[in-house]
């Protein structure tokens, strides 16, 4: 991941095809990385049968939302950090407000509000076209500075 | 046949495996459900597709916290008398560990089932069950 905190200093295009093509589980599901800035992210998943839960309804798995507001608020950390860190998430809460719609994209916009010299703290929201009717929202805390390996330190 | 019907169908004949079948996104993860003398127990597969960094390699938070979840709905699912569609209404997921490139496990318990609400915790692991890489409770909406 260091190279993507390089990158959104100098070269923000190669960071967003690095969180989209250098992530296998971004590119299974069809999660792409389109905007990073200071603290914040915008992702995007992809419809696909493949993701669904309900077969009957064509509604989304949770599970495709889970990673999506996942990967979207680790971004959004990495895009509030002045130097790179790894990062492991502590936890990521998760409200379901409603069904996503049978073949619509997901869109997620996650904001890094703080960071604390060990934790960084989360907030987002998926949604289809507006974000005030949302699918899911997320409350993260990341921990700064783990040591390789993914271990706390 | 809905998919009500074949989840029906499958607790029936305890075909479990015909449950996970029925899920397009469970078979995308690569779920399958291992049942021992405690209850269910929820597998998912390791592959490349879970792979969040490639670096360490470790497996993308989101792949385990769809695992946990999937394993608290098929824990309904299997427990269940009637059985419905189980709704997430929230799910909150600690990260303990880095989850290497392994199988990973997961088993659901029912802290409380009731008329319209089902409370469930979940544990995930690895290679031992006494270190686990990451737990959950989620709440479900359990109204047919």
């Amino acid at each position: 991941m260091r190279y993507i905190t390089r990158a959104l200093a100098n070269d923000k295009t190669s960071a967003l095809r690095g969180l989209t093509e250098g992530i296998p589980h971004n590119k299974a599901l069809g999660i792409q990385a389109l905007e990073l800035d200071k603290g914040t992210a915008l992702f995007v998943l992809r419809y696909d049968p493949k993701l669904v839960g309900n077969p009957d309804t064509g509604t989304l798995h949770g599970g495709a939302i889970t990673a999506l507001l996942d990967g979207a608020s680790g971004a959004s950390v990495f895009a509030a950090l002045a130097e790179w860190k790894p990062i492991a998430t502590l936890d990521l809460r998760i409200d379901y407000q409603r069904a996503a719609d049978a073949g619509k994209d997901v869109l997620c916009r996650a904001h890094c509000y703080k960071v604390t010299k060990n934790v960084a703290f989360t907030r987002a929201v998926a949604y289809h076209d507006d974000e005030a009717d949302p699918i899911a929202t997320s409350a993260g805390t990341f921990m700064l500075g783990t040591k390789p390996g993914g271990k706390r330190s | 046949m809905t998919i009500l019907d074949q989840l029906i169908a499958a607790k029936a004949n305890k075909d479990y495996a015909a449950m996970f079948e029925a899920i397009p996104y469970a078979r995308l993860l690569g779920l399958a459900p291992e049942v021992d003398g405690d209850g269910l127990i929820t597998r998912m597969k390791y592959g490349e597709h879970t792979i969040g960094n490639a670096a360490l390699p470790a497996i993308h938070g989101g792949a385990i916290g769809a695992l946990l979840e999937s394993a608290a709905i098929f824990e309904l699912l299997y427990r269940a008398e009637t059985i419905v569609l189980p709704k997430t209404i929230t799910i909150t997921v600690d990260y303990l560990r880095s989850a290497g490139p392994h199988d990973t496990f997961a088993r659901g318990s029912i802290t409380r089932h009731g008329r319209r609400v089902a409370n469930v915790r979940v544990e995930a692991w690895q290679t031992d069950r006494t270190q686990p890489v990451a737990t959950a409770h989620a709440i479900f909406l359990v109204m047919s």
